[in-house]
């Protein structure tokens, strides 16, 4: 018996994650120093491990409401209405395992078969195959290195059809850094509105925004009722492993994400809800020092992209530069495996994030200074190295 | 001078006093001879102590023993305990000299090569001063953590070395 043919179709042509392979290659250099890693390089603070131990020992071991534990969901409100200036009401927000399953939900209680998601892109590899997943149609939307990786309201609107129906946003951006400030937002939500549109907004990354606070776009006038939002504890209060996060989102939308998750998942791990809510109400203090810490690499990191003469926006939010290596004559994926063959320093090619990202290196500055330093310092190297192959350009 | 920026520089500076200037110009987005002259100025008005290293004695040739040390103190007319706690900081061996309330007053660390030599010192020097009442030494079998370091079993970086 094939089982392979027993697959389902979607699932037997869900491309495999163009991480994979480059994440096998990396694994066979166990010294590597590695700007590839998705999450904080920080611990979950002691205080939030803690509080999960002594709830354990309380012997909270038992399934919670299906929504999550009231109080957390009030802390969650009450955080999204002081850092956000969202007002959701309890029954409007969700606790999830991590804001995975909230894109999951968000995209299967909304997208019917031939629905039309649009996704800016470059993005996190898990969109285009949670719409596939649902039924729906991915439609990319490019974004340009020249206008910092944001969402232009143009490139949307060209992509915009009868079909729409969802558009999905993340920002502050993985893999670009790009973040979308509020006169960046009002073109869009415009077009969101006139089209009738609903946004999945990932906002996964809120806290790690530079230079400023983040606007999230539910904030903006008549945008709440257009807008499921979708965050979680892993990046601001470096609790990645927990798999804990929420979406909160007007009540008739989410009350169809929650009845996907009552059937599916039943409820978010009680340990990991009593560890978010320690860190929802305590945490703040410590994610702002990480974010701090985080801010000074970027510049770190910046600056030596810029000496190398490699061309990079500056990204202005998460943990990533996505600096252009074309000058280096090499495409992305021979940049990056040379670079580990050649300094053992593991970066991730642009384009695994989609076409807008070929020429480009997602680079994660979420590791010690020491590290990120003794990396740069092989990039360069590798960089002049390579610019020394290249033809010379004759002066004319 | 911006506070902040002086904030931020301590704080670099706490972490590592090894950090080129140039590097912590980077990192806070400053001009090189701006931050050399806020370090500068730190150090001319004292809030900038000195620079030095967290050592874990315990892991090199030679180890070091340390002591902490009650000290019941009979306090002098017109000078409280300070003109006792300088007699005693002066000595190089004294890691550090604290007030302390409770059951004693002054609490003093001792960092010496040898355990004989915190006996030496307690009897010889401290205990023969006029104004101590008494003393209570306790020896520091391991140490944990030193100046907000942890010296042992530090985390590992348990993550996989490629994540979307």
């Amino acid at each position: 018996m094939n089982l392979e043919e027993k697959l389902s179709p979607v699932v037997k042509n869900l491309a495999p994650s163009g991480i994979r392979r480059f994440f096998d290659l990396v694994n066979q250099k166990p010294n590597a120093i590695s700007l590839g890693v998705g999450e904080p390089d920080f611990v979950t603070p002691w205080h939030v491990r803690e509080a999960c131990v002594a709830a354990l020992e309380r012997g909270m071991t038992t399934y919670t409401s299906n929504q999550g534990m009231p109080e957390l969901i009030r802390e969650i409100a009450s955080y999204l209405n002081r850092r956000f200036s969202l007002n959701y009401d309890e029954q409007e927000i969700l606790v999830t395992f991590g804001a995975s399953e909230a894109i999951d939900l968000a995209l299967r209680a909304l997208v019917a078969a031939g629905d039309e998601v649009l996704i800016p892109e470059p993005c996190y590899v898990s969109y285009t195959p949670c719409v596939q997943l649902a039924g729906g149609k991915p439609v990319p939307v490019p974004t340009y290195a020249q206008y910092g990786f944001k969402l232009r309201a143009e490139e949307l609107e060209k992509a915009i059809t009868p079909r729409s129906k969802v558009l999905i946003l993340c920002y502050p951006n993985n893999p670009t850094g790009a973040i979308m400030r509020r006169e960046d937002l009002e073109p869009i939500a415009a077009l969101v509105k006139k089209h009738g549109l609903l946004v999945i907004s990932d906002e996964i990354y809120a806290e790690l925004t530079y230079q400023g606070r983040h606007t999230s776009i539910g904030s903006l006038p008549g945008m709440k009722e257009h807008v499921i939002l979708v965050s979680g504890f892993s990046k601001a209060f470096a609790m990645t492993g927990w798999r804990i996060g929420y979406t909160a989102a007007p009540l008739p939308i989410l009350s169809g994400m929650l009845k996907i998750h009552q059937y599916t998942a039943l409820c978010a791990p009680i340990t990991s809800q009593m560890a978010a809510l320690e860190a929802v109400k305590n945490g703040l203090q410590e994610c702002e020092a990480m974010v701090s810490q985080y801010d000074r690499r970027r510049r770190l990191v910046v600056k030596a992209f810029q000496d190398m003469g490699l061309k990079c926006h500056d990204p202005q939010g998460a943990f990533y530069v996505f600096p252009s290596i074309e000058s280096t004559g090499l495409d992305a994926h021979t940049f990056a495996e040379q670079l580990l063959e050649e300094e053992e320093v593991a970066v991730v090619p642009g384009d695994v994030f989609g076409p807008s990202g070929t020429g480009h290196i997602r680079c994660s500055y979420a590791t010690s200074i020491e590290r990120l330093g003794e990396a740069l310092t092989r990039i360069e190297r590798f960089v002049n190295r390579k610019r020394q192959l290249l033809p010379k350009r004759s002066l004319g | 001078m911006s506070e902040h920026l002086q904030h931020e520089i301590l704080s670099l500076l706490k972490e590592n006093s090894r950090l080129e200037t140039e590097k912590i110009a980077h990192m806070l987005g400053e001009s090189k001879e701006k931050v050399e002259q806020i370090i500068q100025e730190l150090e001319k008005t004292g809030i900038i102590v000195k620079y030095g290293a967290v050592i874990n004695w315990q892991k090199s040739e030679k180890p070091k023993v340390s002591a902490l040390i009650d000290v019941k103190v009979a306090p002098q007319r017109g000078y409280g305990f300070d003109a006792l706690a300088r007699r005693i900081y002066r000595f190089p061996e004294v890691r550090s000299v604290y007030l302390m309330s409770g059951a004693y007053d002054l609490s003093v660390e001792l960092e010496v090569d040898s355990m004989e030599a915190v006996g030496r010192f307690v009897t010889e020097k401290l205990a023969t001063l006029d104004s101590v009442m008494g003393t209570t030494t306790h020896f520091v079998m391991k140490k944990y953590k030193e100046d907000g370091v942890i010296l042992d079993d530090p985390e590992k970086d348990e993550r996989l070395v490629i994540t979307p």
